[in-house]
């Protein structure tokens, strides 16, 4: 469980969280949406200590994201943000072995090969794994990065939209592998998405954010529909069942 | 990489034993301590320049910038130019070179430290710009370097050049001890941190989440880089692009980001090439201290190079 | 670049609230320069003062050291001081690019290099030939930086600069191995650092061209200007664009050559004063132009009083403070620009 109290973060005048009280439960997905600069990055760039708080506590599981030791916390939360440029070439191995970092400090032993191994497979990269990066298409290195959050094998994962640059049956493909790690092996996935219908269709959970608060939350049935959607991003949104899932049409 | 390891050690090798013996006349007893104490300098000076370049490139996530491009060892050059300006060459002589040399290491930490912050620390900036900044800091240091020597007694500026201007030739063993001291202890460190060097090379972002801690690691990493630049600065003075050509030569041969592969070629490759270049230019050209001299040019043509295919990509 | 658009041509209603100012301003700052130029004139070691001057006779040695060494050395400080501020100014137009100047693209260390082969092959030639030598050196150089231009697919503000600053490196390592190998390094190091202690009657004369070739640029201001937009643009207001980017780069190139082999390297002048005086009024030529030269004169007066003030009796060369202040503003400048990009 990840457990958020009173978080407020500022850049110069500029409140971007905003006295933000959340609970996200363990297991399962966990979608953030809301419009551009609502605060979900950075609440979630928090969350995983890469920002920090200016006031509030964050804990994961119990454990203080600001007093935790840095290590300690990488055994138990993964993030994954939007942009990734590496100076370096690496190979898709190369980069999924950093998984591993946490547990081993780069010293590999059998088991972090095995869950390496096991990692490439999950996101079925066997065929590309001496490849460097810079030569995959934008989907292949999306899911090389994802390979390594999976492979630290942590509890939490955090995705700073995950499915950007990716095109629609490689966001489906995606979704599908996120939605299986939280079902197979019991992650718990927090992810921001900017497609409701996306995030309507794979998630247990959704929070809309807006101006730094939390506006709604709760299952998709509560929040995929045309009040709420109607205050979080200010347009109109039909909301149509097809299929089970709740689609969100908004494009007239 | 086995492979690499195997055509390099025997080259190193070679390249050392004909630095040693090529044209010596004379007894061993004379030759080999002068030409020891010569090989002992190269090797620490491409020692120092290899590693403190590879590591200042991890840092720094790009593989352009070095100490020396950012004018790190101008700096160092100004440290020492300002010490004898403030104490004067007299005074300065009471005080025991090593003792010297280690006070010049601290206040170039320090200095460097606050100079990496100033341009690391705020708003990224592009890489480009730092590179131009980098150049024109090295243009300033030594511009008031060369302010300051004109300042100073005609009789303290013979002193400051011998100081500055040491060359492989004349370097004292004192300071060759202190260096090859210096030397060991960073290799110790470096080597025990190599997983963690290469954690950094994915980035400030990636190696906080997992779990390095990034702001502890470049600061440590950042005091030997301005110790290994005060060493070579120190044992033969600004070579601006040695450390460029050696680095990018290095992960054309390794293709891989591993320190543990990385900085023994590179210190490898450095010694090579110093070693070798100096025995070939003495006893092929009979030329004897032009070496850096070509390095910067072959090095600034690798520089434009690398400066223009980056912005094809 | 887009201010210069906009700047409306003389006579028109547009320009008249600003100009009655503008007309005074520039008399003030010529006067401003004058008075520097005297003060100029009446510092140094032998006691020279307006009041020695006129009381004793005219074959005095007061009058001779001022007839030979002050007066040629006031003339050639705001001469040199005022073109290479232009010849900043031109390069900056023809390259479009803030921060470029000879000393940053390795003209000035190619006039340097021609002036070392000249020494080596032809000792004996007249200065004039020998300052041929050096343009040429210079134009060739400046042609293969805008050639590598060219061939660069993008051209960031700051990597023209860069790549022209390798450049000038380049070309150093090659005058310092050629100068090593001929026992020069000490002249070389003279040469590339600007210093007008050494100008005296006979010496001088040479900048008069510079003198010139400053006026041709101006008379040809608006061209510069225009090329400045770019090809496309050029060509459509029907000038011939590679034309008269040639006729800069030579008359650029010439100009640096002189000034090197007169008083040698005046580093980052020709970059400081264009970005200062276009901060204050835009990129027209025809209306800059003689501010940049009257800021580059003032600047160099300045500098030069302060070197021989700083360490009396003894001379700092002028550049070495150059360097200093140069190096500093050029610094500012571009953290200046790169924050307000973000």
């Amino acid at each position: 469980m990840i457990d958020i109290v009173g978080v407020t973060k500022t850049y110069g005048s500029v409140v971007v969280v905003d006295d933000v009280d959340l609970r996200i439960p363990a297991g399962g997905i966990t979608s953030i949406i809301g419009a551009n600069g609502a605060g979900k990055s950075t609440l979630i760039s928090m969350v995983s200590r890469l920002l920090t708080a200016e006031r509030g506590t964050i804990t994961v599981d119990g454990h203080d994201v600001a007093a935790t030791k840095s290590d300690e916390l990488a055994r138990r939360l993964a993030i994954l943000r939007q942009e990734n440029h590496l100076a370096a070439r690496l190979t898709v191995r190369d980069l999924v072995a950093f998984g591993r970092y946490p547990h081993s400090r780069g010293r590999l032993t059998t088991l972090d090969r095995a869950q390496i191994e096991q990692a490439i497979d999950y996101l079925d990269l066997d065929a590309l794994t001496d490849r460097y990066l810079d030569e995959l298409s934008g989907g292949q290195r999306q899911r090389a990065f994802v390979a390594m959050v999976l492979c630290q094998n942590t509890d939490y994962v955090l995705l700073d939209e995950p499915l950007n640059n990716l095109d629609m049956s490689h966001a489906v493909e995606m979704m599908r592998i996120l939605r299986r790690a939280a079902d197979e092996l019991g992650k718990t996935i927090v992810m921001v998405v900017h497609d409701i219908n996306f995030a309507s269709t794979y998630s247990d959970h959704i929070v809309a954010m807006k101006d730094g608060r939390v506006l709604h939350q709760g299952p998709p049935a509560d929040v995929i529909e045309p009040g709420p959607l109607r205050e979080i991003f200010g347009i109109d949104v039909a909301v149509h069942v097809i299929d089970g899932h709740r689609i969100g049409v908004y494009y007239s | 990489m086995r492979r690499v390891a195997g055509i390099l050690a025997p080259l190193l090798l070679l390249t050392i034993v004909a630095f040693v013996v090529v044209g010596a006349e004379g007894s061993w007893s004379f030759v080999l301590p002068f030409r020891g104490r010569r090989l002992a300098a190269l090797v620490l000076v491409g020692f120092a320049i290899a590693v403190s370049t590879v590591i200042f490139q991890t840092i720094t996530e790009n593989r352009i910038l070095t100490p020396s491009i950012l004018g790190f060892d101008a700096l160092f050059v100004l440290i020492q130019t300002v010490l004898v300006f403030e104490i004067g060459s007299s005074a300065l002589g009471r005080i025991p070179p090593v003792a010297q040399f280690l006070g010049e290491i601290v206040v170039m930490v320090v200095l460097s430290t606050l100079l990496f912050r100033w341009l690391f620390g705020g708003a990224r900036r592009s890489i480009h710009l730092l590179v131009l900044v980098g150049i024109v800091l090295g243009v300033f240091f030594r511009s008031i370097s060369a302010f300051l020597q004109r300042l100073i007694d005609p009789n303290e500026f013979t002193v400051l050049q011998d100081r500055l201007f040491a060359s492989f030739n004349a370097v004292e063993p004192d300071l060759l001890l202190i260096s090859a001291i210096i030397l060991v202890v960073t290799s110790v460190v470096l080597w025990r941190m190599r997983h963690d060097l290469d954690v950094l090379t994915l980035g400030r972002d990636l190696s906080t989440m997992l779990g390095a801690d990034h702001r502890h690691l470049v600061l440590r990493l950042l005091i030997v880089v301005s110790v290994l630049v005060s060493v070579s600065t120190a044992l033969v003075g600004p070579i601006t692009f040695f450390g460029l050509l050696v680095a990018s030569l290095t992960y054309q041969i390794t293709g891989t980001h591993r320190h543990a592969a990385n900085l023994p070629v590179a210190v490898a490759l450095a010694v090579i090439a110093l070693v070798g270049g100096q025995t070939v230019l003495e006893h092929v050209f009979g030329l004897a201290t032009v070496l850096s001299v070509i390095i910067e040019f072959i090095g600034g043509i690798v520089f434009i190079l690398l400066v223009t295919r980056g912005t094809r990509r | 670049m887009t201010r210069s658009v906009t700047a409306a041509p003389p006579g028109r209603p547009a320009a008249l609230t600003t100009q009655p100012r503008r007309r005074a301003a520039l008399p003030l700052a010529v006067t401003g320069v004058l008075l520097l130029a005297v003060l100029s004139l009446f510092v140094g070691v032998s006691d020279v003062t307006p009041l020695s001057l006129l009381q004793v006779g005219a074959d005095s040695q007061t009058r001779q050291i001022f007839l030979l060494s002050r007066l040629p050395r006031t003339i050639s400080i705001v001469l040199a001081g005022a073109a290479m501020a232009i010849c900043g100014l031109v390069m900056q137009m023809l390259v479009r690019n803030r921060f470029v100047e000879p000393s940053t693209i390795g003209t000035t260390e190619a006039a340097g290099l021609g002036l070392l082969t000249v020494t080596i092959l032809a000792p004996g030639l007249p200065l004039i030939g020998k300052m041929l030598v050096a343009a040429m050196f210079a134009l060739v150089s400046t042609l293969v930086f805008v050639r590598i231009l060219r061939s660069l697919p993008l051209r960031s503000i700051v990597i023209v600069p860069l790549v022209g600053l390798m450049l000038s490196g380049i070309i150093a390592s090659i005058s310092t191995y050629v100068a090593f190998d001929h026992d020069l390094l000490q002249t070389l190091s003279a040469w590339m650092t600007g210093d007008f202690s050494g100008v005296i009657a006979g010496r001088y004369e040479l900048l008069w061209i510079v003198a010139a070739l400053t006026t041709a640029i101006y008379v040809a201001g608006d061209r510069f200007t225009v090329a400045g937009l770019g090809e496309q643009f050029t060509t459509n207001l029907g000038l011939n664009y590679r034309r008269t980017v040639a006729i800069g780069l030579f008359l650029v190139s010439i100009v640096t050559a002189v000034v090197v082999v007169v008083v040698g390297a005046l580093p980052f002048l020709g970059l400081i004063v264009p970005n200062i005086v276009s901060l204050a009024m835009g990129d027209n030529l025809r209306k800059s132009l003689p501010w940049v030269a009257v800021v580059g004169a003032a600047f160099v007066l300045v500098c030069d009083i302060a070197g021989r003030i700083i360490r009396f009796p003894y001379e700092i060369p002028i550049g070495v403070v150059v360097g200093v202040v140069g190096a500093g503003l050029f610094l500012v400048l571009l953290l200046r620009k790169s924050a307000r990009v973000g």
